[in-house]
């Protein structure tokens, strides 16, 4: 079975599943308490699936981009877990998990989610259907809601948005025609589909060793930029 | 769960810019104490920066917890408790080793032990020496810390003394950065310090006869105003005139708490602690006044996993495990025990 942990956002999500579904699942809306709840989590859904820690054979976890602190509970969770049990680890990318909760066929799907300082982290889909993976059209970015309204705009064709980027930044994206914006639960990544999609790479065989998980950040830290900026000025 | 001498504790510390993970049977025989050191990442900023310091928290995690093991010669199946430090420290470095911490405790399904960092410091003395009697008087002086302790058992503490103002550490770490000696400031003082006169310029030693608290922002600014008037002045000579006037305080105050609460002992502890002129100093006038003295090795001294999982056989022993709803506490005070 397939541990999903989703602590990239406010949430914590986990999930317990194989390729024949979900097992078990659990939702805390915790407002960053996400150490705290996470581990007595995983033990619950757990014992709900009546399995046992040995009975996972892989973990998947999402690496961001998102809250920095979340992922790094998440990810180390995962890590320790997967070191310890001798298993893989799936990292998986909290905008592709986020557009599978855009589960129409044959569309594009924008996910973005909101990354503060009036900046969001975004990636466009083409969706194949039936809980299949997003297939990636462009590659996580960070950028103002402007600049991605603009790109979504010169596209000139339907699009549906997802997550809490566009739900933040409504009136910037709800101008252009092309654009549906979906609300409520699905503005949030699901531990669910942290499963769905860690199930298709584990396919693929796209488990890695715990050590080797990176957390996706897009964001250098603030002491970096300024450093940079510094050197450069001389 | 009963705990004695051959009682495993895999302990975990993140809490500021040391990555480290340990194995420690009994409480005090360290079978493994590995530490994965920031310094050099931080170095270019003049100081630990929190964000940089949790991303390297998390890619030298999982290579050292496993090190940890692997050098400490045991089976995963031999670890009897789990223990991370839990505060005080940096909130996103330290929910790196209480999460990786508490993770370990589920799948090992063993107990999990958070740890505060300050009580943990006071027990890598005891490490060192076994045979330490209490009560002792213990002067933990790092970067974040200065404190006069009397320890009177086995989580049984009082505060006697601390710092006003700067901590110890910082003040070195200021004064080196307005010489332009680069950081941390403390081992590079304490290196050009002995190539100076101690009494070339007689710095204030604030406070010196008003309890047992300490303050070393006075000293720093009249350090800078010294070096403003008087820009010839040998770099040696200053730091090894501060550094004088620091040790000076730390001694006579340290002293002075000991004889007062009728020590059988002072320990040293933190990252300052293994500064030369203090070991030296301390040993000597701590003698001198009819007092054993106890230097921790540099290794204990300053931040490793060795003491976290002392201290944590010792709390599984007093207070059994905790819950996995544990979190990190930036601001736990030494008396604070975390839940
Ligand atoms: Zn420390």
């Amino acid at each position: 079975m397939i541990l999903g942990i989703e602590t990239s956002v406010e949430h914590v999500g986990v999930a317990l599943g194989d390729h024949r579904g979900i097992r078990a699942h659990a939702l805390v809306a915790s407002d960053r308490r996400h150490a705290e709840s996470l581990t007595p989590m995983i033990q619950f859904v757990v014992r709900q699936a009546e399995a046992t820690m040995s009975d996972i054979s892989a973990v998947a976890v999402d690496i961001g981009p998102g809250l920095f602190t979340g992922m790094r509970v998440g990810i180390a969770t995962a890590q320790s877990l997967a070191w310890a049990l001798d298993i893989p680890v799936v990292p998986v990318c909290s905008l592709d998990a986020l557009a599978l909760n855009a589960n129409t066929e044959d569309i594009t799907v924008a996910a973005a989610l909101d990354a503060r300082r009036g900046e969001v982290y975004w990636a466009l889909y083409r969706m194949n259907g039936n809980g299949q993976e997003p297939q990636r059209i462009t590659e996580p970015v960070v950028s103002s809601p402007e600049d991605m309204a603009i790109h979504l705009a010169d596209r000139a064709e339907d699009v549906v948005c997802v997550g809490t980027g566009i739900t933040r930044y409504e009136e910037t994206f709800s101008a252009n025609p092309w654009v549906r914006v979906l609300g409520g639960e699905t503005q949030f990544p699901s531990a669910t589909a942290v499963v769905s999609l860690g199930t298709a790479a584990l396919i693929d065989d796209r488990g890695i060793a715990p050590h080797a998980v990176e957390p996706m950040y897009l964001r250098a830290p603030d002491a970096e930029i300024n450093w940079k900026t510094r050197e450069g000025a001389r | 769960m009963n705990v004695n001498e051959s009682t495993v504790v895999l302990a975990i510390e993140t809490s500021c810019d040391e990555t480290a993970a340990s194995v420690v049977m009994g409480g005090n025989d360290v079978l493994s104490s590995i530490v994965s050191s920031q310094i050099d990442i931080h170095a270019r900023f003049g100081g630990v920066v929190p964000e940089v310091a949790s991303r390297a928290h998390m890619e030298a995690l999982i290579p050292v917890v496993n090190s940890a093991v692997e050098e400490a010669g045991i089976l995963p199946q031999r670890i009897d408790a789990v223990a991370a430090t839990a505060g005080p420290g940096l909130i996103g470095a330290l929910l790196v080793g209480v999460s990786a911490a508490k993770a370990l405790s589920l799948v090992w399904d063993k107990p999990f032990i958070g740890i505060n960092h300050l009580e943990a410091h006071l027990y890598a003395g005891l490490l060192d020496d076994p045979t330490l009697q209490f009560p002792l008087v213990v002067l933990l002086v790092s970067g974040g810390h200065t404190m006069i302790i009397e320890m009177r058992g086995h989580g049984d503490y009082t505060i006697l003394g601390r710092t006003i103002d700067d901590a110890a550490g910082e003040a070195y770490d200021k004064v080196a950065r307005y010489l332009t000696l680069g950081y941390p400031g403390g081992p590079i003082i304490d290196k050009i310090a002995a190539d100076g006169n101690p009494t070339a310029v007689d710095f204030p030693r604030a406070m010196m006869h008003d309890g047992l608290d300490v303050s070393f922002s006075g000293l720093k600014t009249s350090v800078i105003n010294y070096v403003r008037k008087n820009p010839t002045m040998s770099n040696t000579d200053i730091a090894a005139s501060f550094q004088s006037a620091v040790v000076d305080v730390l001694c006579a105050k340290t002293i002075k708490a000991a004889q007062q609460v009728g020590a059988k002992g002072i320990v040293l502890g933190g990252g300052v602690s293994a500064n030369s002129a203090l070991r030296a100093q301390m040993t000597e006038r701590g003698n001198a006044a009819g007092f054993r003295v106890a230097l921790p090795s540099r290794a204990m001294c300053t931040d490793n996993a060795a003491m976290i999982a002392a201290a944590a056989w010792h709390r599984l022993k007093s207070d059994g495990p905790m819950d996995l709803s544990c979190g990190a506490y930036p601001n736990l005070k030494l008396s604070d025990v975390p839940r």
